[in-house]
């Protein structure tokens, strides 16, 4: 979009805040290791070339930022102290401040039903963060038998307390929502 | 010895024997566990993939209220609620203007008083594995897991600040400790693919699948682990010809104790491992 200030690279450096990521002389060692790599469009160290050629699209819609499980073995192992991993989060909040198609929608579902949770009960209740997730995507038959097991030993409990003070926690999505808006306008 | 305790939300469903276990261990251990009060969802994974400043608030107002009850050490079991809680208070002592921000946010003060320990932590370093050994009835002969520490115990390294990062072994100390033959392998921190497990199933199921190959590669027949998380996919997840028991490391520990509550907890396993240990004996 073009309210940026500054090329793709200069802005992603930004908001990751630490090492700027063209330190990256991309010897792999991050994809080398990232258990999740299979299963990737763009591998980790393309990722960080892609953005220091500005494809901007490319990058934001690629599945590879989503299926990043966060493991953080390509920070932990990068021999220039890369943050990789916190670059895979400042990519997806980019893309989901700027409504990005991407192919892997069902993790993003996820993700709003888990935050829906705690917004609306200051803690996950397991079953009604699994029904939310299959009412936003529609996929109600995986993992039913699982479901049922669950059910049956006692694990899938309905009756989860909720947080008390929930002015708190409601007011912290506030706030940093707001915030997290202001600053894409910046 | 008494610690703030931060239980984490899958203490109230499918992580309820960890839970458990890790209060019974501890009460028998004289470990004195004052829960936070009111404590909300540390945000996991959902919150810092799409807003940093929630991940970092959203623990940061129940780190504050464990440090307004005066502890030096906080409890936290879940290796996500650990991670989430340790990179908030992370962020929040080197950046002194997020800090100020966060305080705005959650109303109260941040002192960066309070060591956010893992369960794994708090018994090999505070109690000890002396204190331990002192209380074992059962040795677990026999057993031999491989200990899977997954990945946000351990990385990255200078936030979680615990064992070596590539090669954890305070695992495998406390298994030994109770008496079980715990088997060397290369897999300890290997990631199973976390929360994945809902909207990318199948990608979960390869990688658990290759974590008990190598398991059983290794001559285990069990795993251990101190992760829900991990948990979750290494009970549900695997091929049924690959399965292998799993464990939290405290039920091992409480069964090993003679505590009440083991055969209960083993009860809601998706794979049975009272089998195994009705092979062994140890049940």
């Amino acid at each position: 979009m073009g309210k940026t200030m500054g090329t793709f690279l200069e802005e992603v450096n930004k908001r990751i805040d630490g090492v700027p990521i063209q330190r990256c002389y991309h010897c792999r060692k991050c994809t080398a290791g990232c258990p999740l790599a299979f299963s990737m469009d763009h591998s980790l160290d393309k990722v960080i070339r892609l953005i220091q050629m500005g494809r901007r699209d490319e990058v934001l819609k690629s599945g590879t930022i989503w299926l990043c499980a966060s493991c953080e073995t390509c920070v932990t192992r990068c021999p220039n102290s890369v943050d990789v991993a916190r670059m895979m989060d400042v990519l997806r909040e980019m893309a989901v401040a700027e409504r990005v198609r991407s192919k892997e929608k069902n993790i993003l579902k996820l993700h709003r039903a888990f935050l829906a949770c705690i917004k609306s009960r200051g803690r996950i209740n397991e079953p009604l963060l699994i029904m939310d997730y299959k009412l936003r995507t529609g996929d109600f038959f995986s993992d039913i038998g699982l479901g049922i097991d669950l059910f049956m030993k006692g694990k899938l409990s309905l009756f989860v307390p909720r947080t008390k003070d929930m002015g708190m926690v409601r007011s912290i999505f506030r706030q940093t929502k707001k915030r997290r808006q202001e600053e894409g306008r910046s | 010895m008494k610690v703030s305790y931060y239980p984490g939300c899958c203490f109230h469903g499918t992580g309820r024997e960890f839970g458990l276990s890790v209060e019974t261990v501890s009460k028998a251990l004289g470990l004195e566990l004052k829960e936070i009060e009111d404590w909300s969802c540390c945000g996991a994974t959902a919150a810092h993939a799409t807003n940093f400043k929630l991940s970092v608030a959203l623990p940061a107002k129940d780190l504050i209220r464990a440090e307004k009850d005066g502890f030096k050490d906080m409890m936290v079991p879940c290796a996500a609620c650990f991670s989430r809680l340790k990179t908030s208070q992370h962020h929040l002592n080197r950046d002194e203007s997020l800090k100020k921000e966060v305080e705005g946010i959650v109303g109260s003060v941040y002192q960066g008083a309070i060591t956010i320990r893992n369960a794994i932590d708090v018994f090999y370093n505070l109690i000890g594995t002396e204190a331990i050994k002192g209380r074992v009835t059962t040795a677990l002969s026999g057993l031999k897991p491989v200990s899977y520490y997954g990945c946000l115990l351990l990385r990255p390294p200078e936030i979680c600040a615990f064992d070596d990062y590539e090669n954890p072994v305070l695992l495998d100390s406390i298994m030994t400790t109770l008496g079980a033959e715990s088997r060397p392998w290369s897999y300890k921190t290997d990631c199973c693919g976390g929360s994945l497990t809902v909207s990318r199933t199948k990608l979960v199921a390869k990688l658990v699948d290759k974590l008990m190959t190598m398991a059983r590669e290794a001559g285990a027949n069990c795993l251990v682990t101190a992760c829900p998380v991990c948990m979750f996919n290494l009970d549900m997840r695997a091929s049924e010809s690959l399965r292998l028991p799993v464990f939290y490391f405290t039920e091992l520990m409480a069964l090993a104790m003679g505590l009440e509550g083991p055969e209960s907890w083993f009860k809601t396993h998706y794979v049975d491992p009272r089998p195994l240990l009705i092979g062994l004996g140890l049940i």
